[in-house]
C-alpha cells in the first residue's frame, strides 16, 4: 500500500483524537503516514453512543420524540422534523397548513445555524479565529428566536406529531424578517474575510476531493455530495412538508473539493433566507395540529421516511407491530455515512489537510454514534 | 409480515421478565389471587397485518423473470415499494437493480429481529435511485447464524453499515473486507439491539476492567 520512496521510509502511525479540538468533539482517526503524506485512515467512534435506536423501542412514539434531537444536536429541529413526518407518515396523516410552514421556516433557521457553527469552527480550524466570533453572533440571534418559541435553544423538541405544540408567539413573524434582512450583509461579510483570502484558498482548493461517482459509491449526501457537481436536494426531489411551492435555487459546485464545500454551504444559508421569506408570507391562521388519537397507534407496518438535514439524508425506518411503542427505529444518519468517505477524502494529502478535511464534512459526533 | 410481530412490548424479554417469575414464588403464600395474571398476555387481539398491497408494474416483473423464485414478494405499503427475497438472492438482486436499474445509491443496511420466528432477522437494504428518483427496500429474511453475503463488492458504502449490523445484531457477512464492531467497544459481549438483550443490560465484566465500576447503572 505504502509508495516506496527513495529513502525507503517507514511507516508512521499517528493517533488523532478522541480529545483533539478539531475532530469536532469525540472521533478518534488514526493516521498512517509516510513522512507528511497520509497513506491510510482508521476512524474510531463510537465513544458518544448512548444506545438511542435501544431506547426507542422502550419509549411510546411520543415520548421519543425528544431523545432524536440528541442526536444531531446543532440541527435539533431538524430530526425532530424526520422523526415526526415518518411516525406521520406510519399514521398516514399529514400537519395542518400552517404547521407546515412555521416547520419550514423552523428548520431553515435551524439549517442557517449548524452552518453558521459549521462555518465558525471549520475557519477556525484552519487558522482563521475572527469568523467564529461573527458567526456565533448571528446564531444567537437564531437560537433566541427558538428559545421565544418553545423555551430552548439546543434541544428544542420544536415540533409534535400532528403538528405544532405551541401557536406561534407574537412578533415572530417581524422578529424572523428582521433577521433575515440582518444575516444577509453578514453573509457577504463573511465571504469578504474568507472566498478571496489567500490562506483559506490555499488551504481549501484542490483538498479532500470527492468526485460525483465517488460520492453515489460511499453514499454520501447533502452539501458534500452537491459540491461535486450533483444537483439534488431532497427538498426538491421528493418533497416534504410542502417544500414544493418555494422557489428555491440548489447551488452546486465543480471540483467537489473543500472549497465548493464552503461555497456551496453559503449559498445555502441565502437560499434558507428566501424561504424563510415566502414561508413567512404563506403564514395563514388556522389550526396547528392536525386530529391525532390520544395514543398513538400506527397500524402494523414499515415506512423508510428522509428529509434533507443539513448535512444531508437523514432517514428514519420505523417498524410499527401495531402497539404503542415503536417495533424498530432505525436513523439513518447523515454524518455517519459521510465520515466513511473520510479515507477515501483524505489519501494521498499532508496531515495538516485533514483538519480541513473532517472540518468540511461538517460532522456531528452526537449523530455519527447515536 | 404483521404476525411475527406479535411479540412486541410484553414479551420484550428483559428487566419485566423479571417480574412473572417472582409472582410465580409469591403464588405459594397467597391463595390463587396470583393465578389469572396467567392468561392476559395472550388475551389483547393479535395486531393487524400491514395493509401491503401487490406492487405491479415493470420493475418487478423484469425482477421476477431474472430471478424467479427467488422473488418472493413485491409489494407497496403506504407507497413504498419494497421486495421480499431469499437469502442467496440478496446481493444478486442489488447488483441487478444498480446494473439494470439505476439503483446506485445504497441508502441504508439494517436489520429487525423477531426472535419469535424461524428466519429471525429481517436485513433490509434501502436503495435509491437518482435517475429515477424513486426508493426501494430489499428485504430478505436469514435464520441465526446465516452468514449473508456482504454488499460491499457492489456499494462500497456498505462497509460500515454492515459493520453497524454486525455490532448491533450480530449478523456475520461473508467477504465482508473488515468486519469489526463499529461503535461498541471491540471487546463487548453482546450484541444490543437484538430483542432479548435487554435495556437495562451490560456486559458487566467491561464495564469493570475498563471504567473501574462495579455497575455504570
Amino acid at each position: 500500500m505504502a509508495e516506496r520512496t527513495f529513502l525507503d521510509s517507514t511507516e508512521l502511525v499517528l493517533n488523532m483524537g478522541p480529545q483533539h479540538p478539531s475532530t469536532h468533539g469525540v472521533l478518534r482517526v488514526i493516521l498512517k503516514l509516510d513522512g507528511e503524506k497520509i497513506i491510510g485512515t482508521d476512524c474510531v467512534i463510537g465513544y458518544l453512543h448512548r444506545g438511542v435506536e435501544k431506547i426507542a423501542e422502550h419509549r411510546t412514539y411520543a415520548m421519543f420524540a425528544p431523545y432524536v434531537d440528541r442526536m444531531d444536536y446543532v440541527a435539533a429541529v431538524s430530526n425532530g422534523l424526520g422523526y415526526c413526518l415518518a411516525v406521520e407518515k406510519l399514521l398516514n396523516i399529514e400537519a395542518p397548513p400552517r404547521a407546515q410552514v412555521t416547520r419550514v421556516i423552523l428548520t431553515e433557521l435551524n439549517r442557517i445555524a449548524s452552518h453558521l457553527l459549521w462555518l465558525g469552527t471549520h475557519a477556525l480550524d484552519i487558522g482563521a479565529t475572527t469568523p467564529l466570533f461573527y458567526t456565533m453572533r448571528e446564531r444567537e440571534e437564531i437560537l433566541k428566536i427558538f428559545e421565544n418559541y418553545c423555551g430552548a435553544r439546543l434541544t428544542t423538541h420544536a415540533f409534535r406529531i400532528g403538528g405544532l405544540q405551541y401557536e406561534l408567539y407574537e412578533g415572530f413573524e417581524e422578529e424572523t424578517l428582521k433577521f433575515c434582512d440582518w444575516v444577509l450583509p453578514r453573509i457577504d461579510e463573511y465571504e469578504e474575510l474568507l472566498t478571496t483570502n489567500r490562506i483559506w484558498v490555499d488551504r481549501l482548493k484542490g483538498v479532500g476531493i470527492l468526485n460525483a461517482e465517488d460520492c453515489k459509491a460511499y453514499g454520501v449526501t447533502g452539501p458534500v455530495l452537491r459540491a461535486a457537481g450533483v444537483e439534488w436536494d431532497l427538498r426538491r426531489m421528493q418533497p416534504y412538508s410542502g417544500y414544493e411551492q418555494y422557489d428555491f435555487r440548489i447551488p452546486t459546485g465543480q471540483n467537489g473539493d473543500t472549497y465548493d464545500r464552503y461555497l456551496v454551504r453559503m449559498e445555502e444559508m441565502r437560499q434558507s433566507v428566501r424561504i424563510i421569506r415566502q414561508a413567512v408570507e404563506r403564514l395563514e391562521p388556522g389550526p396547528i395540529m392536525a386530529k391525532v388519537p390520544k395514543v398513538i397507534k400506527p397500524p402494523a407496518g414499515e415506512v423508510y421516511v428522509s428529509i434533507e438535514a443539513p448535512k444531508g439524508e437523514l432517514g428514519y425506518f420505523i417498524v410499527s407491530d401495531g402497539s404503542t411503542q415503536p417495533y424498530r427505529v432505525r436513523v439513518r444518519p447523515p454524518s455517519f455515512v459521510n465520515l466513511q468517505a473520510l479515507d477515501k477524502m483524505c489519501r494521498g494529502s499532508l496531515v495538516a489537510d485533514i483538519v480541513a478535511i473532517i472540518g468540511t464534512i461538517d460532522i456531528v459526533l452526537g449523530e455519527v454514534d447515536r | 409480515m404483521a404476525d411475527e410481530q406479535k411479540s412486541a412490548p410484553g414479551a420484550a424479554p428483559e428487566g419485566e421478565s423479571g417480574s412473572p417469575p417472582a409472582a410465580k414464588s409469591a403464588a405459594p403464600t397467597a391463595p390463587k389471587a396470583s393465578v389469572p395474571p396467567k392468561t392476559p398476555p395472550p388475551s389483547p387481539p393479535p395486531p393487524p397485518k400491514m395493509a401491503s398491497t401487490p406492487w405491479e408494474g415493470d420493475l418487478p416483473s423484469q425482477l421476477k423473470e431474472s430471478f424467479g423464485a427467488a422473488i418472493r414478494e413485491c409489494a407497496t405499503y403506504l407507497g413504498q415499494n419494497f421486495v421480499v427475497v431469499a437469502p442467496e438472492a440478496a446481493i444478486p438482486v442489488i447488483e441487478f437493480l444498480k446494473l439494470e436499474a439505476d439503483f446506485d445509491y445504497l441508502v441504508d443496511i439494517t436489520a429487525v429481529d423477531y426472535p419469535k420466528r424461524e428466519e429471525r432477522f429481517d436485513l433490509v437494504y434501502i436503495l435509491y435511485s437518482f435517475a429515477r428518483n424513486e426508493r426501494i427496500r430489499v428485504i430478505t429474511r436469514i435464520r441465526e447464524g446465516f452468514r449473508p453475503e456482504s454488499a460491499t463488492t457492489v456499494h462500497l458504502t456498505a462497509n460500515w453499515l454492515e459493520r453497524e449490523v454486525y455490532d448491533m445484531f450480530g449478523i456475520e457477512f461473508a467477504n465482508h473486507p473488515d468486519l469489526r464492531r463499529i461503535l461498541m467497544p471491540e471487546d463487548w459481549q453482546g450484541h444490543p439491539l437484538r430483542k432479548d438483550y435487554s435495556i437495562l443490560k451490560m456486559d458487566e465484566r467491561w464495564v469493570r476492567e475498563n471504567l473501574g465500576i462495579e455497575s455504570a447503572q
